[in-house]
Parts: structure tokens; sequence; C-alpha cells
């Protein structure tokens, strides 16, 4: 067992577990955020895709013993007070959203994309998301509703 | 005008998915919750002749082992449809027999995933190998490997030849059909293996309310068939059962199985207990699959397109189990043939087992393999009169008040039931779709890239006619909201927005007034769950009959709240108004003068629908793509689909169920594949070898929803879902033979296979030996 300390959605977090157990299963059955899903748990679908230290990882493939100091953001952290992010309202505005199951990887993927590039082409965006898969909507109304997030945000900051 | 009907209304559901609420099967948190996990066959064909499990059980940590030797014996089907169900009792909760590698031997019940998986591999079992059977023309005949042998399995045709069931239709006059033709083609197609792949696997969460009933929360499409299926195989009544769906994440058919959620009641039932059953994503990859389907299609044709004669031929393979298997080939033939104006037409089908994974339903249904022949050939056609390809298709198909007489020969499953095409916009959807892809004549050469275009038609049902049945139950609040009671099932498609948008339409209120509450086998009242795409045509009908009974209710209170005879009352934004003295109560006030003050009562109804017709929707589908001429790889450059889907009740989310399916159709004619060992084991069951479309793959797509009005529709609406998916796969082969004249007769298009089709090389890989499946 190791005790780490991290960031989760702003908050500092401590815990005592195995140094093997996977950041997704932290976040869902340790701190009780279920909105990261599991899809695969082997890296290869994105659906529990979080923030860490600025950078969208799989938290199925990342482990208790690297998170230590590190700052967590899942999808919960991404509204405030109630009010959704501009992807979060994009998503729901441009119909991007099906059965939903993807969305929280997708939306976290394209958080990070935004962070470090505010206004990104079309081409940007699909390599963006390129590891998250989605079955239900054939990813156009994603891409779009990414491009007016983007937009949102440089125009009311 | 509509004033919630055809509006982009935000999904209901929308806030809290993209919150990450927690909403979904696995988002709760149960105390003492058990954790289950199979152990599975690895040989195709065997039979347990000993299993030990007093190892596994040994181990703490471990609750419960089942097996074959301490579970009830009930053969069933797994296939979640009405009953009588159609598809043959061959399965039982824990067989003795193994027929496909992944076949389930036996579970462990523990206190966490990681021990019950340490327990699966403790239990020592002992095979008497039998030899297996994998080519399904091979599984016909004489001496082959009999598969279900058992002796109480039920409706299986002829468990000898390994033949869950046929069917022959014939109309009019097949001789004189080819014997009137100028061209006569035959050529066989061959559609492959394929899995939905939601990103949310098979889950399944059960326990004990406080009352001692069986709770079953579950990832599906047919609640209260799981409902009926549980309490059969379980062997307790319907009433100690209560299913919830809460939201799914993705079907697509494969979530129309009921086969994890008794074995997790069983554990729940024995243990007193909690318990969670999820497949791995390995497993999901063999829960079930789309049927493969050989079609032997001869056609004959005149000069000028009009076609003379259609003899179809399928041979489904089923895989091990029959689930789905005959309605699936009748679809096949009925989902496609009456596409066609054509007087002569026969149909053959056959549905066999193989020691191959389990098939099921799969959005298209039979009718995705079956378009990938008739939309083939009918280029190839084309080429032989010296038609263009989009000529042919204005010329052939069905038009608004025509029949075919295979509406009425061939149903689902049994014989159909006869409808007139009472709306279709195919010619225009035609038109638009040939427009928007800018077809050149004569393709360019463009050094290794060579392109091609390409087209198909297509047609599905709304609903399985005089067996499809919703139900709704609308009641009415104090502040003039309503709680709409629906057992239609939205899996992901949105159908708990357009229903409420059709409820708020028929009450004249806004969407948000109307608060949704679906699929919950306590609650709501029954429907036959989301599949054959039925839900905005069946449920919504449903929904539409009842809000107007409830309409009906609150005039008639309005009537005496004002004093006024109904002629002389209109409703309009949730109010009833006096046209002669615009005097009005609003709904607020007649909600509270029911519950409260006058003949005090709840205003509330409960209606149900079913439909003795399942109108059509129809698209015509455009692909542009370049071939790379050295590598076989095929791009997608472009994608036009025009389709007529009646009206849309919520464009922005038919438009997705369009989108959806056809980079999904994409995907399944270009890169999906299961390869298979020399046992029949998949080989590839993982997101990195089975390679499903990401948004780096997605063409530049055209989605044109061209209307029309279905009358026996709610609001002219009609099916959406499914239709779309039909498309890819001939239109992309179509645009194959366009760029490189090479014909492809056989699914997915991979680089392999197109340079193999171009004689660039000669022999597949040897992982492709197995490729008949």
């Amino acid at each position: 067992m190791i005790k780490i300390k991290f960031t989760v959605n702003s908050e500092e977090r401590e815990i005592v577990t195995e140094p093997t157990r996977t950041l997704l299963s932290i976040l869902r059955e340790e701190l009780g955020l279920t909105g990261t899903k599991e899809g695969c748990g082997k890296g290869e679908c994105g659906a529990c895709t979080v923030i860490m230290d600025g950078k969208p990882v799989p938290s199925c493939l990342v482990l208790a013993c690297q998170l230590d100091g590190c700052e967590i953001t899942t999808i919960e952290g991404l509204s405030e007070n109630g009010n959704l992010d501009p992807l979060q309202k994009a998503f729901i505005e441009e119909g991007a959203v099906q059965c939903g199951f993807c969305i929280p990887g997708m939306i976290m993927s394209a958080k990070a994309l935004l962070m470090r590039n505010p206004s990104p082409t079309e081409d940007e965006i699909k390599e963006a998301i390129s590891g998250n898969l989605c079955r239900c909507t054939g990813y156009t109304k994603i891409v779009k509703a990414i491009e007016k997030a983007a937009k949102m945000i440089i125009h009311h900051g | 005008m509509f004033k919630e009907v055809g509006k982009n209304i935000q999904r209901v559901d929308g806030y809290s998915l993209v919150k990450g609420n927690p909403v979904f099967t696995d988002d709760i948190d149960l105390k003492d919750m058990l954790f289950i996990k199979f152990l599975r066959s690895p040989h195709p064909h065997a039979v347990i002749k000993s299993i030990d499990t007093r190892e596994a059980e040994k181990m703490a940590g471990v609750a419960l082992v089942l097996t074959h030797q301490n579970t009830p014996r009930v053969p069933h089907t797994t296939a979640g449809q009405g009953y009588p169900e159609p598809s043959p009792y061959d399965s039982v909760m824990f067989p003795r027999k193994m027929r496909f590698v992944g076949d389930r031997v036996a579970c462990v019940a523990a206190e966490s995933p990681e021990i019950a998986l340490d327990a699966v591999k403790k239990i020592d079992v002992e095979y008497k190998i039998l030899s297996p059977v994998f080519n399904p023309e091979d599984a016909l005949k004489d001496g082959a490997p009999i598969i279900h042998d058992e002796k109480d399995s039920s409706g299986i045709l002829d468990p000898k030849h390994n033949l869950v069931g046929e069917v022959e239709v014939n109309v009019g006059n097949l001789d004189a059909g080819f014997g009137e033709a100028d061209v006569v083609l035959e050529n066989r197609y061959e559609a492959h293996y394929a899995q939905h792949t939601p990103i949310e696997p098979h889950i399944v969460i059960t326990y004990l309310d406080e009352n001692g009933r069986l709770v079953i929360r579950t990832s599906t499409q047919v609640p209260f068939h799981v409902r009926r299926i549980c309490a059969n195989v379980l062997g307790i009544s319907i009433r100690k059962i209560r299913v919830i769906k809460p939201r799914i994440g993705g079907a697509f058919g494969t979530k129309q199985e009921v086969y994890l959620e008794y074995i997790a009641a069983y554990v729940t039932l024995q243990t007193e207990r909690p318990a969670k059953f999820e497949l791995t994503r390995s497993e999901e990859f063999t829960s079930r699959t789309r049927h493969p389907i050989i079609t032997v299609l001869k056609v004959g044709a005149r000069k000028d397109g009009t076609l003379t004669a259609i003899d179809m031929r399928i041979l489904s393979n089923t895989g091990a189990y029959g689930s789905h298997a005959t309605t699936v080939m009748y679809n096949t033939g009925s989902k496609v043939l009456p596409l066609y104006r054509c007087p002569n037409v026969r149909f053959e089908g056959k549905v066999v087992y193989t020691n191959l994974p389990v098939a099921g339903a799969y959005r298209g249904y039979g009718a995705t393999q079956g378009y990938f022949a008739t939309e083939s050939m009918l280029d190839e056609i084309a080429e032989k009169i010296g038609m263009a390809p989009v000529d042919l298709r204005r010329k052939i198909h069905i038009k608004e008040g025509e029949t075919s007489p295979i509406f009425d020969a061939l149903g689902e499953g049994k014989k159909g039931i006869p409808q007139v095409i009472s709306s279709s916009k195919l010619p225009l959807c035609i038109e638009e779709g040939f427009k928007l892809i800018k077809w050149k004549k004569k393709p360019k050469e463009e050094g290794k890239m060579k392109r091609g275009y390409g087209c198909a038609i297509m047609m599905q049902g709304s609903g399985i006619p005089a067996v499809d049945m919703g139900a709704a139950t609308i009641k009415m609040n104090e502040d003039g909201s309503f709680n709409l009671l629906v057992g239609a099932t939205d899996l992901g498609t949105g159908s708990d927005t357009i229903l409420a948008q059709i409820a708020a339409e028929t009450l004249k209120v806004p969407t948000e007034r109307i608060i949704v509450y679906s699929s919950d086998t306590d609650f709501t009242p029954f429907d036959v769950g989301a599949y054959a795409s039925s839900t905005t045509y069946i449920s919504g009908g449903a929904v539409l009959k009842t809000a107007r009974k409830v309409l009906e209710e609150i005039i008639l209170i309005g009537e005496k709240m004002l004093n006024e005879s109904k002629e002389n009352l209109k409703v309009e934004n949730g109010k009833v108004v006096s046209k002669k003295t615009n005097s009005s109560v609003t709904y607020r006030e007649i909600a509270c003068n029911a519950l409260y003050e006058t003949n005090q009562h709840q205003i509330i109804a409960s209606m149900s629908h079913i439909s003795h017709k399942s109108p059509p929707p129809f698209a015509a589908h455009f692909v542009e793509i370049l071939i790379n001429r050295g590598t076989g790889k095929i791009k997608v450059e472009k994608y036009v689909a025009c389709v007529d889907c009646g009206t849309a009740i919520n464009p922005k989310l038919a438009e997705g169920q369009v989108e959806g399916s056809i980079i999904n159709g994409i995907s399944y004619a270009l890169t999906e594949e299961f390869i298979f060992n020399k046992n029949g084991k998949m080989r590839n069951a993982s997101f990195r070898d089975y390679k499903i479309f990401t948004a780096m793959d997605i063409p530049e797509m055209k989605v044109v929803l061209i209307p029309s009005h279905e009358p026996s529709g709610p609001f002219g609406a009609k099916s959406v879902g499914e239709v779309c998916i039909n498309g890819p796969c001939p239109a992309i082969a179509n645009a194959i033979y366009d760029a490189v004249g090479v014909r492809i007769r056989k699914t997915p298009f991979t680089p392999e296979r197109v340079l193999k089709a171009m004689g660039e090389i000669e022999h597949l890989k040897d992982i492709h030996k197995m490729e008949n499946y």
C-alpha cells in the first residue's frame, strides 16, 4: 500500500491504496466520481479520459504510483456552481450527445485541446479526439460542437 | 404549424449526460456487492465430462460458483422478442455442451472482480472434444457434426442438419420472368460477421429491494422482455421482478438479448446480496454479432431496365445459438425485395448453426446483408444494359400508392401483411443526392489514386406490423406540467425527447413541461422495447393517443369552469380559451380544480398502440471514394445521404441517427472484421485489432432529410434508426467498380481484398483462411 496526495478538481486528496490500482478505479470507486466511464479497460476507447497535469490521459492506464503530486480534472470538475462549461453547452446544443457514454471522455479530450490551442482547425479537433471512440454519432456533430465551444470561449472569455 | 414537433428541442437527458451525472447502470454503489465472472469454453464443440469447483469455492471471498450442475435447466431463447418468441428455445443458463469458443461453462460470484477471476482459474473441467463445423454450407451436409442434439430444445426445424429454419416464397412466375429478360445475371455475395461495440459493454446489477423483491437494473433495449424471460428461466413469477433500464451506453441490437440478467439475478436470489455482472470488452466482441449471410442472387432485366425476375437465395449463419435466427433471415427478403418493382420474385432462406459466435439483432437486421447483394447486382445489370446506375435506380423502385406482393408473402418469422406505400419521397432523395455528389462521368486519372462514385437505394420498416405494441400514461400536475410514463426504451437515440415533443405538441405546452420517465416495469406501462425501428412510430403513436385523451379531459373541465360548450373553446399555450368571450382558464387552474375542488380526480390516461402497417422510410446514398492502387486502401471522400423518414419529430436527432448509422456502415464495409483461428476463436477481440471508425476516418458527410407525410404515423413520422446502415456496403462496392473496374462481392473491402481483386496479390494472408465467416 502507498500513500498518495494529489488534486482532483481543485480539491486536495490523500489516499492509501495499492500502487497498481488504476486512476479510473480510484475515481469511480474510491472518490465516487462516476462521470468517468470504463469502456475497455485497456486504453483503447477513450471513455475514461481525464486531464492530468494539462494533458488528456486514459485513466485506466494511469496507476496510483504515478499520481503523487498530480493535478487531475474530471468531467465533474468542468461545470462550476451549476454553470456548464462551453463545451458541455455546445455538445447539448449541437446534438452531439446520443447515448452519452463516451461524452465525458470526449469532452475532456476536447477540453485539453482547447486549453493548449484555443482555436483549433477541424483536422486538429479530429486528431485530438481520435482516441475517443463513439459508436452513436458518427462524430460529425461532435466536431461541430467543439468548433462552436472554441468560438464561445474566444468571444466570451 | 407545429410548435414542438419538427423543432430541434434539446435532449431531455442532455444536461445530466454532459455533466457525467450517475445515470448509467454501473454508476450506483451498493453495499455488499458481489462481482461475477465467467469461465468460458476454450473449445468450439465439446461436452463437459466433469467439472470440479471445490478449489474455487474454498477460496476466501468466493460466495458462489454456478455451473450446469447447480442451476435450473430451462430451455429458452435469449432473443428479447415478443411472446411467444419466433426464435428457438435452444439456450439454458449453463449448458453441459459447449458450442463455441466462449460458451459459458461456469461463473463465480465473489467479493471483488479480481477474486472472481482468480477463482474462475481454479475450476477444473474435463471436456470430451467433438469435431466442430464452422462453414455454414458444410453445417447443412449429411454427417456434419450436430450442434444441437439436446432433447429438450424446441423450435429447431432440423437439428440433424443444423438447420434452424427455412422459408420459401414465390410470387408471379419466375421462369416466365427470366424468359422475358434481355439480361440475366447470377452472382454470389457474402456479408460478414461484425459486432455492435456499444462503448458501454453489457452490464447488469441485481439486488433485493426492502420487501425482498428482485430488482434488475440493466443495460437493455427490452426491459419487459427481460422481466418475462428472467421469470421463466428463474422459475419465479413476474410480479416478483422489477426491471429498471437507466441510461444505456449504446446498443444497436446487441442489448436486445437477455442472458446476463438471469445469472446475476440467480446469484442475488441465492445469496440475498447485490450482484454485478459486466462483460469485458473482449467478451463483448463475442457476445452477439451480425449474422454473416451468403446471398446467391439471380436477376433478370429488360434493356430498358425493367426488372422481370428476382431469385434470391440466402444462407444465414446464426453461430452457436439461434437468437433472432429466423426473423433476421425473413427480414433479408421482406425489408429488401419490396423496394423493387418486379412481378416475379422468389425468396429462399436457410439459417444454420455453426460452432462460431452467436449472432443476434444488429441494426439493419438482415436488410443490411440483403442490400449489399441487390444493390451491387443492380449496378452489374446497369452496366450490362448500358444504363447509368442512377438511371436504373430512378426506374425500378416502388412508389407512393403502389404495393408489393412481398409485403403479404413475407413478414418477420412468418407471413407478412399487405400494405400500400402511403408516403415516399424516394424519387426526390435520388435527385437531391445525385445533385449533391457531383458525380463525374469519367473519373480522372490521379496517378496511383483512382476516384470512383457509387450509389444505393434502400428502405426499412417502422416497427413489426400487428406485433409491436407500445403504451403510454400521462398524468397532469398542479402546475400544468405532465408526467409522461412510457415503456419505450431510449437507448441513446433520444426517444425520450421525441416522445415528450409528441406529447407537448398534442397538449399544446412547451416540451419542458413534459417530465419523461421511461422503461421501469413497475412504474411505466408495457412496451416491446427499442427495436425494429419501432419507437417513434409505435410508441410515438401511443403517446399521441394518450395525450389526445388527456386533452379531451382538460377541455371537459374547461367547459365546466368557463361554462361554455366544447365547440366554443380552443386550447392554446397551456390554456383553455373561450372563442366567444376570450375568457380562459389555465392548465394550472384546471389541474387544481380537478385535484382539490370539483368532482375531484386525477387527470390521467393510458393508451396502447399497434399498427397493421410498417411504413418504410426510404433513402438514397451516394459516395465518392479514392483508392490507392498501390496499397489497396480506400478513402471515403464524401458521403451523401438523402432520407425520407416522414416528419422528423426532431430533425437534429434524426440527422444524428443517419450520421451514426452511416459511419457504422462505412466502418463495417471497410475495416471491421472478425478474424478466427482454426479453432473458431476470435483472434482480434479488442479495439486495437478490430478497427472501428474514429473521428480521423470520417468523410465529408452531407445528410438531407426530405420530409414526407406518413398518414399512419404520429404527426406524419416514420422510423429513421436503421435504414441508413444498409447503404455503405453496396454504395462503396459500386464505387470501387467505378474506380478500378473490379467487382468485390465479399465484405469488408480491406486493402488486401481490394489488391487481390485487382490482381495485385494472389493470396490473402493465412489469417484469412477461415474467411468464409
